[in-house]
């Protein structure tokens, strides 16, 4: 599959995963290889902390505002709070928001009615993607255990709020999450047993109780398997001709031990994911570097579409 | 200079707390077994834990009561894995001026929500469930796990956010119109709720004031209560330690973390770094165990086609990653400065049987030299 086909597929792309998987790194990704492919790409980001300007090598802070954080890629943050004000506001209710807000209210309003600031949220990508604000809107959902609640809160608000425009707005979202050619979640996990098992769970959560479709999963930070670290450094030497110096032998026999083991044990839980969970896997590799700037981004979209070319078309 | 291993010697209470996703919950099980080892009765409060630690810890499911693990230590370890609802539930009861009144809570709507959806409360309940057992005093060591929030310092706004819950002031002054002057201000909220209930429904807002009816009276009580919880949390009983993993985000949220808490008057005692990547050579005693990844780069290219070019890479690759790690590391180590680090690699596999947790805690509290 061409990356231009794979993000036509659904405008809306949620991407999913528990904290620490590199969720927001993946979106920005995403973008990327969209931008790259010639389309154009919105990032949502709904907690307003995230990294995501850093990503694309930029110190900004989001706001509510769109930015172009790189050519076709454009970002925004749209926090509950936000969508709560822009809701009220466009019903002509800009004063009940204020009051809403300021008084405290609307924890208790959220309390009665769980989900509502979720639907808030879900209800104003509905109207960017209805707008066609851009070619794919990326959204980078919440992370922790939060993304089924997330996904979920449309069809639980149903229950608790009989009548009223919220009552509506739940409905639309629902039918969104509910069209595979609207919308699609990207769940990311990492080759580690307790990601794997994480996003296992995750996706038959998501599948039974929203029905949204599932795009294949990005496993992350793969180590590239490297040839030719199964010799001996002290052979290695003498066959190269190459005099090591006191001590070397050791750090490259230890080095080249630690990443054979960490790609069996990656490959195993790689395995195991493909067993456990009927997804197509697109991998993106371990960068050896603790920060993501716009060359590592590049690197991991470049990457992410190769792994979307593999994809049966 | 206090180490990690002379908290669980000596501190009553260690609050494990940093960004999701960095093991938070093995580590905090791993310092509870470290004081069983010194012969301590400790006990480990988690929330939400992967479900094969839960599994290796007997945790089978939400019990809130502690299950002993038995193991080849002197003292004694316990796990509790936190049910917010029951722990909320029993302090209704505790408050209540009677059962009729705590059933009139515990049955309202809005009220069987707030656990699941009013953020913080988890948290909350959290420390609530520490304050009752450091009370009950049975453990000499409590380990509490923060849960994997949204935001990390829910853990420390939860009380005072709830108490404003409790407070707020538009539900109250429907429910107790009592004076005259009130009434004025009664009827212009009410106008203002009516507004509310036409875009979310009335029933929520029905559900609301049932709710804050059945509370009226026992705010105070949670009030006292919860400062009492934050007066134990900031006595010299209890330890903050702060975990995270060498990742640039990790890291960031982890400074970031380390000032909010000083804002709250707490002290990181110690800074945990997770998940570190080995420092290859560092134990050969040579020069070159301190070899940088640039001069390993160098070499690599130098000998690219030969046997030893991947063997040099490779090397290369792990030294660059160690030295990112320790510089992103040094500004938190600077912060929470004169705070220990202590320095935790990558373990070959998860954390899931009291076995793993051994050897995480062999590399948390290593035997002294």
């Amino acid at each position: 599959m061409d990356p231009a086909g794979f993000c036509r597929q659904a405008r809306v792309l949620i991407v999913a995963g528990k904290g620490g998987v590199g969720k927001t790194t993946v979106s920005a990704a995403v973008a990327r290889m969209a931008a790259m492919a010639g389309l154009t790409c919105l990032i949502v980001e709904v907690e307003g902390k995230s990294g995501l300007a850093a990503a694309f090598g930029s110190s900004e802070t989001l706001t509510y505002e769109e930015v172009e954080l790189s050519p076709g890629v454009k970002a925004r943050t749209l926090t509950p709070d936000d969508a709560l004000v822009e809701y009220l506001e466009d019903r002509g209710m800009r004063r009940l928001s204020r009051r809403l807000l300021s008084s405290g209210a609307v924890d208790v309003v959220a309390t009665a009615a769980p989900g509502i600031k979720d639907i808030l949220v879900l209800g104003k990508v509905k109207q960017l993607e209805r707008a066609a604000a851009a070619d794919l809107v990326v959204l980078d959902a919440p992370a922790a255990g939060h993304a089924v609640t997330f996904l979920t809160s449309a069809a639980g608000l149903l229950d608790a709020v009989r009548v009223g425009p919220i009552r509506a707005q739940a409905t639309e979202v629902l039918e969104l999450l509910g069209d595979p050619q609207r919308c699609q979640v990207l769940l990311v996990t990492l080759p580690e047993e307790t990601p794997v098992n994480e996003v296992v769970e995750t996706a038959y959560k998501l599948e039974d109780r929203v029905g949204v479709r599932l795009a294949p999963v990005v496993v992350n930070g793969l180590y590239p398997a490297v040839a030719g670290l199964d010799v001996d450094p002290r052979d290695a030497a003498v066959r190269s001709e190459v005099h090591l110096r006191p001590g070397e032998a050791e750090a490259l026999e230890e080095a080249a031990c630690f990443r054979r083991g960490r790609v069996a044990l990656q490959g195993e839980q790689v395995d195991r994911l493909a067993q456990s969970l009927a997804l197509a896997q697109l991998h993106l590799p371990f960068l050896f570097t603790t920060e993501v700037g716009a060359e590592e981004v590049d690197v991991l979209a470049a990457a992410l579409g190769e792994a979307v070319r593999g994809l049966p078309g | 200079m206090t180490s990690l291993a002379a908290l669980a010697q000596e501190r009553r209470i260690i609050v494990c707390c940093g960004p999701g996703g960095v093991g938070k919950t093995s580590l905090a099980a791993a310092t509870a077994v470290e004081g069983a080892r010194r012969g301590r009765r400790a006990c480990v409060v988690t929330i939400d834990p992967a479900r094969r630690l839960a599994d290796a810890l007997g945790l089978g499911e939400l019990t809130n009561t502690p299950g002993r693990i038995g193991g080849d230590w002197p003292g004694e370890l316990w796990a509790l894995m936190l049910d917010t609802g029951s722990t909320f539930d029993a302090l209704v009861r505790r408050y209540a001026p009677n059962p009729e009144q705590a059933e009139a809570i515990l049955g309202n709507r809005l009220y069987r929500n707030i656990a699941g959806a009013l953020s913080g409360t988890q948290e909350y309940m959290a420390t609530e469930k520490l304050y009752e057992l450091h009370e009950e005093g049975r453990f000499d060591l409590i380990v509490v796990d923060t849960p994997p929030t949204r935001n990390a310092l829910d853990f420390l706004d939860a009380p005072r956010r709830l108490a404003r819950f409790l407070d707020n002031r538009v539900f109250r002054l429907v429910v107790m119109p009592t004076r005259a002057y009130l009434k004025a201000v009664s009827v212009a909220t009410q106008a203002f709720l009516r507004t509310v209930s036409k875009v979310v429904g009335s029933e929520v807002i029905s559900d609301a004031v049932a709710f804050f009816q059945a509370f009226e009276g026992m705010e105070e009580g949670f009030r006292d209560r919860a400062r009492e919880v934050d007066g134990l949390l900031h006595s010299s009983s209890a330890a903050f330690v702060l975990v995270t993993t060498a990742r640039r985000d990790a890291v960031e949220e982890g400074l970031f973390f380390a000032g909010r808490l000083r804002d709250y008057g707490f002290e990181v005692e110690a800074l945990v770094a997770n998940r570190l990547h080995p420092r290859f050579g560092a134990g050969s005693g040579s020069g070159s165990g301190s070899g940088s990844a640039g001069a390993d780069r160098e070499r690599a290219r130098a000998l690219a086609g030969t046997p030893l070019g991947p063997l040099f890479a490779n090397l290369a690759d792990f030294r660059q990653v160690a030295e990112r790690e320790e510089a992103h590391f040094a500004a938190l180590a600077e912060q929470v400065a004169p705070a220990p680090v202590v320095r935790v690699p990558f373990l070959a596999g998860d954390v899931h049987d009291l076995e793993g947790l051994a050897e995480l805690n062999r590399s948390l509290f290593p035997p002294a030299d």
